[in-house]
């Protein structure tokens, strides 16, 4: 396997690492809805997408930048998961959490088809211009691109605000109590209605963020929607539920699982059985990494401490 | 005794979980100031009566009226603004929680007065010492002293406590007991729930005894019939 020696390692690395960082952001959404409500969006990926179609019409009607619609489409995004939990999502909530598993399930097979009317099956992508292909040297003959550097810092950043949300704020405390005892969160003059469809709301303006800068660095259609919810869901579970830096982990071991599968585990297992190298590699690979994590630690590599 | 001097006043509240009916036409009432215990053998219903009170329970809205305004429809979180606070049977601390932020969350959405951080922390010198600790972390002893400062956080008028004695040490009820005198002479009226009777009449002005969610006997707490307390609580 001499070509082996060809494969650039730091660069494998560190792209893996970096798409990594929108994974996590992608988890961030799912991880507070469930982690607040125990609500298991199966929505989220085409909510992703829904706002990546989003922040396509504003970017055609205005000719802003396509990083410039965030200011647009985060704000809607809050108001329309604020609208969602308590106009419907609320009502599904109890002791068992099959019903809202049901409705989401709906609300996605209902967002597909709407894409799919409204703007048929075309592949799409947002332009970004000079910035997609800027990057930067580092030492050791490695060039890192400046988007994916963007995107990995933009999740750096909303992780720590969503930390200091969650531990530094009067609701951020309510959240945390909610989460532990809906009822006694009742009895301290918490409106649970009110909270959840903030935190509903707060989850839908994080995957508007991710959903932006993921419509500048991959095309999508109206059926991308669930690969990208298996994404989050990977990320999350690996790092261990309710873990918001175990997330970043996870996307990031998701990240270099699919890099190190498109650009050596695909290539190796070809070259032996001698067939040609599919991209479909990337993505099992991250599939694999993620069944043997969840088979050596079912808990993931971070889970929340609970007495 | 005329209505306008009632803090709060219950007619014929009856309280249903699911199915099963636990509150049978109570009538209850409180004087601001006055300091009143439920008693009652377990499942006698007190439990789901201070529930009812706080809104944690769904009642019709004439079942409940405080100063002088119908209340029983409401939710828990509205009721709390109104200045009724519980401190729930089993302490019910937020484990994820620190101390100091089980005490703050009871301020957080409650109303403006004398209970600050450091009032409680003065009343209950030991959780200041462990204001950082995780709430689970406390002896149960101290874990009601952290869900009575949480109640007394929202500076409510009136204060409903259920069964704080519930397994703990009797030098450590005693002192739980003590504390409350100086929460009532501080004006806040209290209605406490007890299976404990001279434990519960002492602390008490009057006393209501239920039995199979209904009420009783009621009286004042000095100068009772101990006889008549125990047929009516034992039903015998």
């Amino acid at each position: 396997m001499s070509w082996l020696a060809e494969v650039d390692w730091a660069s494998v690395l560190i792209q893996g690492t970096l798409i990594g960082g929108l994974y996590a952001l992608f988890a961030i959404g799912l991880s507070l809805a469930f982690g607040i409500m125990r609500l298991v969006n199966i929505a989220h990926g085409d909510l992703i997408v829904l706002c990546a179609y989003l922040a396509m019409i504003v970017v055609n009607a205005t000719g802003m930048h396509p990083l410039l619609s965030i200011a647009v489409v985060v704000p809607l995004m809050f108001v329309l998961g604020y609208l969602l939990q308590r106009g419907l999502l609320n009502f599904t909530l109890g002791p068992s959490i099959l019903p809202p598993l049901l409705v989401t399930f709906g609300i996605s097979v209902i967002i597909q088809n709407l894409l799919l009317e409204v703007f048929g099956a075309d592949t799409r992508r947002l332009n970004a211009g000079a910035m997609e292909t800027a990057s930067i040297a580092l030492p050791g003959d490695v060039t890192v691109g400046i988007f994916p550097l963007v995107i990995f810092a933009v999740a750096l950043v909303s992780l720590g605000a969503l930390q200091y949300l969650l531990y530094r704020t009067r609701l951020g405390r309510a959240f945390r109590a909610t989460s532990d005892d809906a009822d006694t969160a009742e009895l301290m003059g918490i409106d649970n209605r009110h909270l959840y469809s903030l935190a509903m709301g707060i989850a839908l303006a994080f995957t508007a963020l991710a959903a932006v800068l993921f419509s500048i660095r991959t095309s999508f259609d109206p059926a991308a929607g669930p690969i990208n919810l298996i994404f989050a869901f990977e990320a999350v579970i690996i790092g261990g539920l309710g873990s918001l830096w175990g997330t970043l982990l996870g996307g990031v071991i998701l990240g270099v699982s699919q890099s190190l599968g498109g650009s050596v585990v695909g290539p190796s297992v070809s070259m032996l059985i001698g067939t040609q190298v599919s991209a479909q590699w990337q993505i099992l690979t991250g599939h694999i990494v993620f069944i043997i994590i969840l088979i050596v630690k079912p808990d993931g590599l971070f889970p929340r401490i609970r007495d | 005794m005329s209505t306008v001097e009632n803090l709060l006043k219950t007619k014929a509240l009856s309280a249903c979980y699911g199915d099963f009916q636990a509150l049978f036409d109570i009538e209850f009432e409180i004087r601001e100031g006055e300091t009143v215990a439920v008693i009652g053998s377990n499942g006698a219903g007190k439990s789901t009566f201070l529930r009812a009170l706080a809104g944690a329970l769904d009642s019709a809205p004439a079942m409940v009226s405080y100063q002088g305004n119908p209340i029983g429809h409401l939710p828990a979180h509205q009721v709390l603004r109104l200045g009724i606070a519980l401190v729930p049977e089993g302490r019910k601390l937020f484990p994820s929680l620190s101390v100091e932020e089980n005490l703050r969350i009871g301020g957080d959405f409650g109303r403006a007065g004398p209970w600050t951080l450091n009032r409680v922390y003065e009343l209950f010198p030991v959780l200041a010492e462990r204001r950082a600790q995780a709430a689970t972390a406390l002896s149960g002893g101290q874990q009601q002293m952290c869900a009575i400062g949480r109640a007394l956080m929202s500076n409510p008028r009136l204060l409903l406590c259920d069964e704080i004695s519930m397994g703990l040490a009797p030098v450590i009820i005693r002192e739980l007991y003590e504390r409350l005198d100086t929460i009532a002479a501080e004006g806040t009226t209290l209605v406490i729930v007890e299976q404990d009777i001279d434990r519960a009449l002492a602390a008490a002005d009057r006393f209501y005894c239920f039995q199979k969610g209904r009420v009783s006997l009621a009286g004042t707490a000095r100068g009772f019939d101990r006889q008549a307390i125990t047929a009516a609580y034992f039903g015998i």
